[in-house]
């Protein structure tokens, strides 16, 4: 008797798989949680991989404090239903600078984000990361590993990657040298929706569309997540006005577009996506940065 | 091309908005495909799959926005669109033009997820290519029309031959460019034929495509109707997945972890590799040959009445048996095969070439174990399946080895369990994945060869002694003083009463390594041979001096890991070169550098020095006494 596991099946066992390998042959583990759809997708997996006892590894949120208030809610909620440590780390310099989105432009994502993940792995000597890149997100993406070796400074070198063959991960490296972990490389965007479905993984709410306060900055729909902050950053209020959105992607409240949407349910959400004509991380500013090359660019320098 | 077919086949726009629910039902139970193309560097293959991730609208409008503008800046394909510039990721193959790496791309229809592996076409990149085909259960083969049957297509083939793929599809493309002849494609099927069933190949499905124009890719093509078989995405989603197949063998579970919460709970994790298991069903953990009864299979989501291959699971077992990470759970009455000496297929894909005698680890499913591999018995060349002489493996050579194993592995055919038969070689210094390999079978003097349990064990020879064995491991450059100071340490716990013997370099290439030259190859093999004797001495209850060059970080590790922990010292003579090549008591640095002497250390041959050795002698600043006088204080410290 045969059986054929549907996809979803198949792409939930080898996600486990990887994370029992790294578990199993890594010294000090830790799983990067940013609070959107992919990491809550990466987390339920983690509860699934090792039940019955909890994720053997604390998560680790690095932390721009300009990401939307409900994100730091759900933040709290999961780690805690999840039994784990949340770690949140802020870059000190960043916090000292007072860097923001607005005045800094692509040195706000190179501080918060780049440096601060080095510095927090740094900081507690951790030798394997999770992080829940997609292959289908991005080009470059398409060509990294599943287990993908970083230097003692953190940089990636797409010419001199581990070939991976079958499931057998080569996870050996030398004292300070890292791995970045994906597990979700074989995930689509699709994928990740009919799962969250299927398992009824919860969500930050603003996936699903609400009348929220909006403004409209250098050409984008952005959501007033904290006007009071936002007028200091920018030294004046830019006009608020009520609109019926939702995100696509969650990152940085100024970083990240809105879209005029109607859908309020999974199911409608999914239908928005399946009948929508722009991909995903167009709502993202970071990606435009240098033109063409831009991702592949910051993840030489040590972006996830 | 015909649209609204095509959009059929992909995903119904109007069900998507009218009934969404509807529409996510029918697509939560999709199966999974997963297969590679291969083609040369002209064959139109990134083409291809842009093709299919266009047609499955996996390709966005702002995407679609930036590859007209792109295709104009730098496409091949003047005003038309250039597919290929949507799958030629990294900067540095877009500005060359060529794909250089493996790179994953997903699409999906009504009936399958598909992930496709590009694979690069180039000769240097035959690793990337056997990357790719180590997951897939597919391979198309993209051919030229207007060039046939070429060198790199057997390649192409016989390496996914290698690797497993059963399913080979021919895609004969760029019909478009000779007119949709039937005899032209009838010629390639032809000569295509009599190759593939030269290396073994007994099916193969032949097409005739145009990736560029979409002749037969989701639907009949009106330009071929003399074709009377089915478009390419048909046959991806009908053909018998690897998954289905293996979950009809026995059963195997590689254990990757031991789930412990509480002192109530054991389960052992992993992903089912073949066979189904259900709770009641009697299982072998293997190497020890231990039996059991599954009690239970635990999954977050309630416990299971059975599993299949290809699910992660927890297995718990009626009885208390030893089972940790790297055995292997397996029906009781059909159990894998147990050996610690193979015959393999091996894929080179370090820069540094393979070296015969040297430990490598060895890392198949969950098992991982010190490895050395013999000189190749043959190298294929890739092109032309022929079977050369060979000593080594370079980066990319393909040949047929034997392994040798520190500890047995759990293992099966490659032809039969991919996830059994499968390994990685990993360089125990720099850790790179060096190579990969497929088992073969057994050699049989692996069952034959049986280790003779004797009475008196190591223990009581070192009692008798009164001392705790050791290895003395001198090494550094030739002239360092190894030998004179080794010859001090031997007189002074000659003094001392300890039972000690030397093992000097010269002496032993005089007898026993006589036979050995300086290659790499043969100083791993001087190096084993000395480690084996001194290990047996040390058995015998000495204390083992050896005087050796010993150039390599391998194999002084390799001599560690063949002792109890704690009975290898590891002694620096530091000596810099210059310093002894101004010494040169033998006359040999004269020599090596008038070119009289090839392979010499130190001159055009490497020295690694050690990075964490137990003891260093700085010879230029001590007298070869005073570094005697050290080193036995520092293993005889003084009670």
């Amino acid at each position: 008797m045969t059986r054929n596991l549907t996809h979803l099946q198949r792409l939930e066992a080898e996600s486990i798989h990887i994370m029992r390998e790294v578990v199993s042959e890594t010294a000090k583990p830790v799983m990067l949680y940013s609070v959107g759809k992919d990491s809550a997708v990466m987390l339920h997996l983690a509860k699934k991989a090792f039940y019955p006892s909890p994720p053997p590894f604390p998560l680790l949120h690095v932390d721009t404090t300009w990401k939307f208030k409900e994100m730091y809610a759900l933040r709290e909620k999961a780690a805690a239903e999840a039994g784990m440590e949340l770690l949140v780390y802020h870059n000190p310099e960043a916090e000292s600078r007072g860097i923001n989105p607005f005045d800094h432009g692509p040195l706000h994502t190179d501080m918060w984000k780049t440096q601060g993940l080095k510095q927090a792995l740094d900081k507690y000597d951790f030798d394997a990361a999770f992080g829940g890149a997609r292959r289908d997100e991005e080009k470059s993406r398409a060509k990294e590993r599943i287990f993908s070796f970083r230097t003692a400074s953190h940089g990636w070198d797409p010419k001199s990657q581990r070939p991976e063959l079958w499931n057998a991960y080569n996870t050996r490296k030398a004292k300070g040298e890292s791995i970045r972990v994906f597990p979700l490389s074989n995930w689509t965007e699709l994928d990740i929706w009919q799962y969250i479905m299927a398992e009824q993984i919860e969500i930050v709410p603003l996936y699903f569309s609400a009348k929220r306060p909006t403004y409209e900055w250098e050409g984008g729909l952005f959501m007033a997540d904290d006007p009071v902050r936002l007028e200091k950053v920018l030294g004046y209020l830019p006009e608020i006005t009520e609109r019926s959105i939702r995100f696509r992607t969650l990152g940085c409240s100024p970083l990240t577009g809105a879209v005029e949407s109607e859908a309020a349910t999974l199911s409608e959400v999914v239908q928005e996506m399946l009948l929508t004509t722009t991909s995903e991380r167009q709502g993202r500013v970071i990606d435009k940065d240098d033109g063409d090359a831009s991702m592949e660019k910051k993840k030489q320098e040590g972006y996830f | 091309m015909d649209k609204t077919s095509s959009q059929e086949i992909y995903q119904t726009d109007a069900l998507i908005a009218e009934d969404i629910d509807a529409y996510l039902a029918a697509h939560q139970n999709k199966s999974m495909l997963r297969f590679i193309t291969c083609g040369s560097v002209d064959d139109g293959k990134s083409t291809l799959i842009g093709r299919l991730l266009y047609d499955s609208k996996m390709i966005f409008e702002d995407q679609l926005a930036a590859l007209e503008s792109d295709s104009k800046k730098s496409g091949t394909q003047g005003e038309e669109i250039d597919f290929a510039l949507l799958v030629d990721g990294l900067a540095a193959e877009r500005e060359q033009g060529i794909t250089i790496d493996v790179a994953y791309r997903f699409f999906a229809t009504e009936q399958r997820k598909f992930i496709v592996a590009d694979c690069p076409g180039h000769e240097q990149y035959t690793r990337n290519m056997v990357t790719g085909a180590s997951t897939a259960d597919l391979a198309v083969i993209l051919i030229d029309a207007r060039k046939g049957v070429l060198v790199q297509t057997r390649r192409h083939s016989f390496l996914c031959r290698q690797l497993g793929i059963r399913n080979i599809v021919l895609a004969v493309n760029k019909m478009d460019l000779v007119d949709y002849d039937q005899a032209r494609y009838d010629a390639i099927v032809a000569d295509y034929t009599a190759f593939a069933a030269s290396i073994g190949i007994e099916n193969f499905t032949a097409m005739p495509i145009s990736g560029f124009r979409g002749d037969n890719i989701t639907t009949l093509s009106g330009n071929t109707p003399w074709y009377a078989g089915a478009p390419l995405i048909t046959h991806l989603e009908t053909v018998e997945l690897d998954n289905a197949r293996n979950a009809a063998k026995p059963f195997r579970m590689p254990v990757q972890w031991v789930n412990r919460p509480n002192l109530d709970f054991r389960g052992f994790s992993g992903l089912i590799a073949t066979g189904m298991v259900k709770p009641g069903d009697p299982v072998r953990v293997l190497p020890s040959g231990k039996t059991s009864t599954v009690k239970s299979i635990v999954t977050f989501a309630g416990e299971l009445d059975e599993a299949s291959a290809g699910q992660s699971v927890t297995i718990c077992l009626e009885d208390e048996v030893d089972c940790s990470r790297g055995n292997v759970l397996a029906a009781a009455d059909a159990p894998a095969e147990v050996s610690d000496q193979f015959e393999a297929t091996i894929v080179w894909m370090d820069d540094e070439a393979m070296l015969p005698g040297r430990a490598y680890l060895l890392k198949l499913a969950t098992q991982t174990v010190s490895a050395t591999i013999q000189a190749p018995k043959y190298e294929i060349n890739v092109n032309t399946m022929e079977h050369l002489a060979a000593k080594t493996l370079e980066l990319n050579g393909i040949g047929v080895a034997e392994i040798t194993t520190d500890k047995p592995l759990v293992f099966e055919p490659y032809a039969e369990n991919r996830t059994l038969g499968g390994f990685i070689l990993i360089d125990k210094i720099n850790n790179r994945t060096v190579g990969a390999g497929m088992l073969h079978f057994s050699l049989r003097r692996a069952q034959n060869v049986h280790w003779q349990a004797t009475s008196i064990g190591r223990e009581d020879h070192a009692g008798l002694k009164n001392q705790k064995p050791l290895v003395l491991w001198f090494t550094g450059l030739s002239g360092s003083g190894k030998s004179t100071i080794a010859n001090e340490v031997e007189k002074t716990l000659n003094l001392m009463n300890r039972h000690t013997f030397l093992l000097d370099g010269d002496n032993i290439r005089h007898g026993l390594n006589k036979d050995l030259g300086f290659t790499d190859a043969d100083r791993i093999e001087n190096i084993r041979r000395v480690g084996e004797v001194a290990r047996l001495m040390a058995d015998a209850g000495l204390i083992v001096l050896t005087a050796f060059i010993s150039p390599f970080r391998a194999e002084r590790q390799m001599v560690r890991d063949m002792l109890p922990e704690g009975e290898f010292m590891e002694i620096f003579v530091d000596t810099p070169l210059e310093v002894a090549e101004a010494r040169d008591v033998k006359g040999l640095y004269k020599k090596a550098r008038e070119g009289k002497l090839k392979n010499f250390t130190g001159i055009d041959s490497p020295y690694e020095p050690p990075e964490a050795p137990d003891i260093t002698v700085n010879t230029v600043a001590m007298t070869p006494a005073e570094a005697a006088e050290y080193i036995v204080r520092q293993i005889m410290p003084l009670k």
